[in-house]
């Protein structure tokens, strides 16, 4: 793995791997859902999507066929602290992808009709992930403004259709010019590539993008809860009760050993049907149909900053008791806190979380996304190799301390009612 | 301006060293190396064609609910202690079990799933457990408008035949015993016409002598069960569904596809690319990047053991499901009366070809990939000869495959919307019956 800075400031990580003729490209900017303006609810997401919309050499569509028409598939996607865009291709469309990305780097034509279009594009993605289907946005975008108080760590990262109608073009060229700076950037290529010949590449395509430094990143930092926080919403479309919690964590990057018991706590709770949570309420009580427990509202551990949360989800059965659910909860979180683990329980875990680290790691792409992220957060992106390591060195005390200090006091919590067009027909 | 880069020189398909053995017991294994990561996937294919419906679908969900030895916790115990996790699903053709772990408990993974597919106890608390969860996954899966859409459009397109009906209904779920559940697992969970496929950082002949010394007392017999082939898909009226309220409209569109060995495959294959088979088709440009009447549209040739269907699919905006359905009409009617473009079709050539490539550079890709093609008598073999077929189909095939399979008067349609604000946008267009 390699690491270099152009001279406009850009970021770059590379990391060869020949064991498939594929590359993965990925080109992660340091903006996300927390910096978009009020007013302008969905608009970091939205401007994802003008970046697909042609740039400077390239017209609308063009993006889309050269890389299918390379053999590849693109994708980008926006999260709370940044945003991605990625391909990956056969090995063959290396230099082809990084004009790609560099062309948009250096800007996108930003139109009205392009912005009407996306609008509409948006709002039809809005529809089928939130507003036409069953717990839509549970609990991504139900839960943050539970536990939080300021806009940018409470806000609809989706937005709000009257927001995304608002937007300009003005507004997109104002937060380009912002955001998207060389130095706010950086790329990771991984796969079947040789390094010196895609440094070379590299160097041709983005160099001359031109320097423009990192926009300083304010703080989002809010105080920790200190009573707890409930509240509920009823989804028509949903024929079950659900809830979800949330505590807040350490700072995921500053404070990195002190979050990381966190990461495997949530497994000990909840990865399969051997973990503390799925044996107490899935098997044995049978108060939930199922429940998951994860870091950040995306779900993503090692991809987000402060502040954050660990989660708990879970689905009820008709006429499931939310109380006696979040009781349960306690209780066990109680005794993993004063009890410890059972013998081999940590291992196995651990063992497990290994396995699913690999596997992120086996597809080019994967490994290009992780890479950047970390290396923007936290300028270590050699991260992704030794994070099996890291997990499997945290120790029974830690999840202890961690499991104590999930109390009732500091969470949040949300609950879905079944709404009764929904409900009670079966 | 400046200049696409050109590509560097297409690499050749290459395929992973593999090695294959038919046990005695009739269990067909095949073992690929992969060795980027220290890991291996696990797929076993069973067949499990004409298996009733709502004990099938129970089965998958307790057959690691315990044996005489192991409760469901300590087989997951089991499994976690060498990193793994394995899993049950079905559909009208095969049971499959999947998973995955670290190479290096490759056979404790085995000997677990061997106790499990030998001595599953279905025992009666765990079946009432997981019987109940099921109830709520089907009645959370019949409130989403893409699970419903797809129920109208199996019914629609398969009528009699066993495809036409995927998902049981909650009562019928609640009346499985446990006992029915031993006794389909002793009629069908066989080895016969099994198949393992095991990828991963392993040696492939050394883990076939896995495999067979952990695998091969599992018992053999087993009757083989065939479905009939699908019938053809009758064009005739839209079929509307109702679903009041809703903001979108589900649109589905069915046409008959041929399999993978048919001489059209690959030509067909190409003229799905054309109509709405990935981002750059006419479709998605149409509807999505010059309309904003959706957001995700897509077409698909899906391959099933019984007949393969072509299918579109697309969530639109309620006060533009006519429209939407007009520019189906109208790209489809393109495709099966014009010739198109030649660097058209090299796109989606090459498309096609990159995929390739992309499906088998991970091992949960090339796993996958194996085991289905497994379950239609294919290898990954398969795979030079059909790139060679991507390769050398003409303008003219594809023209031919247009016409011959896309064209809009052979539509079997199914839209799921709400029908008092969209019914008469649609009989505007064509004859509608109400569902």
């Amino acid at each position: 793995m390699e690491r270099h800075t152009l001279d406009n400031g850009l970021r770059v990580v590379l990391a060869p791997d020949r064991s498939a003729p594929v590359i993965g490209v990925a080109v992660v900017y340091d903006v996300g859902i927390r910096s978009e303006p009020e007013g302008r609810t969905g608009f970091a997401h939205l401007f994802e999507h003008l970046m697909f919309q042609g740039s400077e050499n390239l017209e609308k569509l063009a993006h889309f066929r050269h890389v299918q028409g390379s053999g590849g598939t693109f994708n980008g996607s926006t999260h709370l602290d940044f945003t991605d865009y990625y391909e990956t291709l056969p090995a063959n469309a290396l230099e082809r992808a990084l004009f790609l990305e560099a062309d948009r780097m250096r800007g996108p034509r930003l139109t009205e009709e392009n912005l009407r279009n996306q609008v509409d594009v948006v709002k039809e993605e809005i529809r089928v992930n939130v507003l036409n289907r069953p717990y839509g946005g549970f609990p991504w975008l139900k839960l943050p403004p539970v536990m939080f108080d300021t806009f940018p760590n409470a806000h609809d990262g989706y937005g709000s259709f009257d927001d995304l109608e608002s937007a300009t073009v003005a507004d997109a060229a104002e937060f380009f010019e912002r955001y998207y700076a060389s130095g706010n950037a950086v790329l990771a290529v991984a796969g079947d590539l040789d390094l010196a010949e895609t440094l070379e590449m590299v160097q041709r395509h983005f160099g001359d993008v031109p320097a423009r430094p990192a926009p300083e990143r304010p703080s989002f930092a809010e105080p920790d809860l200190t009573a707890e926080r409930r509240e509920s919403y009823t989804d028509a479309l949903a024929p079950l009760p659900a809830l979800a919690s949330a505590w807040r964590v350490p700072d995921p990057v500053a404070d990195y050993a002190a979050y990381l018991p966190y990461v495997v706590l949530a497994e000990v709770l909840t990865d399969g049907e051997a973990s503390r949570l799925v044996e107490r309420l899935v098997l044995r009580d049978r108060t939930v149909t199922s429940v998951g427990g994860y870091l950040g509202f995306m779900g993503e551990p090692w991809e987000v900053r402060d502040p954050t949360a660990f989660l708990l989800q879970a689905h009820l059965p008709p006429g499931g008791d939310v109380d006696k659910v979040l009781r349960t909860v306690d209780e066990e979180l109680d005794r993993l806190a004063t009890d410890g683990l059972a013998e081999g329980e940590l291992a196995r875990t651990q063992a497990r979380m290994a396995t699913h680290l690999l596997r992120d790691a086996d597809a080019a792409l994967g490994r290009a996304l992780r890479m950047a992220v970390l290396e923007q957060q936290r300028g270590t992106p050699e991260l992704l190799n030794d994070l099996p390591r890291l997990v499997g060195e945290v120790t029974e005390e830690q999840i202890q301390e961690a499991a104590a200090a999930l109390v009732p006091q500091r969470r949040a919590t949300v609950e879905v009612v079944a709404g009764e067009a929904a409900g009670g027909t079966q | 301006m400046k200049a696409l880069p050109a590509l560097g020189p297409t690499r050749k398909l290459k395929l992973p060293k593999e090695s294959e053995r038919r046990l005695p017991n009739g269990l067909t294994v095949i073992a690929i190396r992969r060795p980027a990561v220290p890991l291996v996937e696990v797929r076993l294919r069973v067949p499990f064609a004409r298996t009733h419906l709502s004990r099938a679908a129970l089965l998958s969900q307790t057959l690691f609910s315990g044996t005489a030895d192991l409760s469901t916790v300590e087989i997951a115990a089991e499994l976690q202690k060498v990193g793994g996790g394995l899993s049950a699903g079905v559909d009208p053709d095969r049971l499959m079990i999947s998973g995955n772990g670290l190479v290096s408990g490759l056979e404790r993974i085995l000997e677990l799933l061997g106790e499990v597919l030998s001595g599953a106890a279905y025992p009666v608390d765990e079946v009432a457990t997981e019987r109940d969860r099921l109830a709520d996954r089907i009645q959370v899966a019949q409130s989403q408008p893409s699970h419903l859409a797809r129920v109208a459009l199996l019914k629609r397109i398969y009528g009699k035949h066993p495809y036409a009906v995927q998902t049981p209904e909650v009562s019928q779920v609640q009346a499985v015993r446990p006992a029915q559940l031993r006794a389909l697992h002793g009629e069908r969970l066989h080895p016969a016409g099994a198949t393992l496929v095991l990828v991963g950082d392993l040696t492939p002949e050394k883990a076939l002598d896995t495999a067979e010394r952990v695998l091969g007392t599992w018992n053999g017999g087993g009757k083989q069960v065939d479905l009939p082939h699908t019938p053809p898909i009758e064009p005739g009226p839209l079929t509307l569904v109702d679903r009041p309220g809703s903001v979108q409209s589900s649109l589905r569109v069915a046409l008959p596809a041929v399999d993978r060995t048919h001489p059209d495959h690959a030509a067909l294959q190409l003229a799905n690319l054309l109509f709405g088979g990935y981002f750059s088709s006419r479709w998605v440009e149409n509807i999505r990047e010059d309309k904003g009447y959706t957001y995700g549209p897509h077409s698909v040739i899906e391959h099933n053991e019984a007949g393969s269907a072509f299918v579109a699919a697309a969530e639109v905006a309620t006060e533009v499901t006519g429209p939407a359905l007009l520019e189906t009409y109208y790209e489809l009617g393109r495709l099966a009366s014009l010739p198109p473009k030649e660097e058209e079709l090299e796109q989606a050539r090459q498309y096609a070809l990159g995929t390739l490539q992309l499906g088998m550079s991970t091992q949960a890709g090339l796993a996958t990939l194996a085991s289905t093609y497994a379950g239609f008598g294919l290898r990954l073999n398969y795979l030079p000869e059909y790139a060679a077929r991507l390769a050398a189909t003409t303008l003219d095939e594809v023209a031919a495959a247009g016409a011959e399979y896309l064209a809009p008067a052979k539509t079997a349609v199914v839209v799921l919307g709400d029908a008092e604000r969209v019914e008469a946008s649609l009989r505007a267009l064509t004859a509608v019956e109400t569902a």
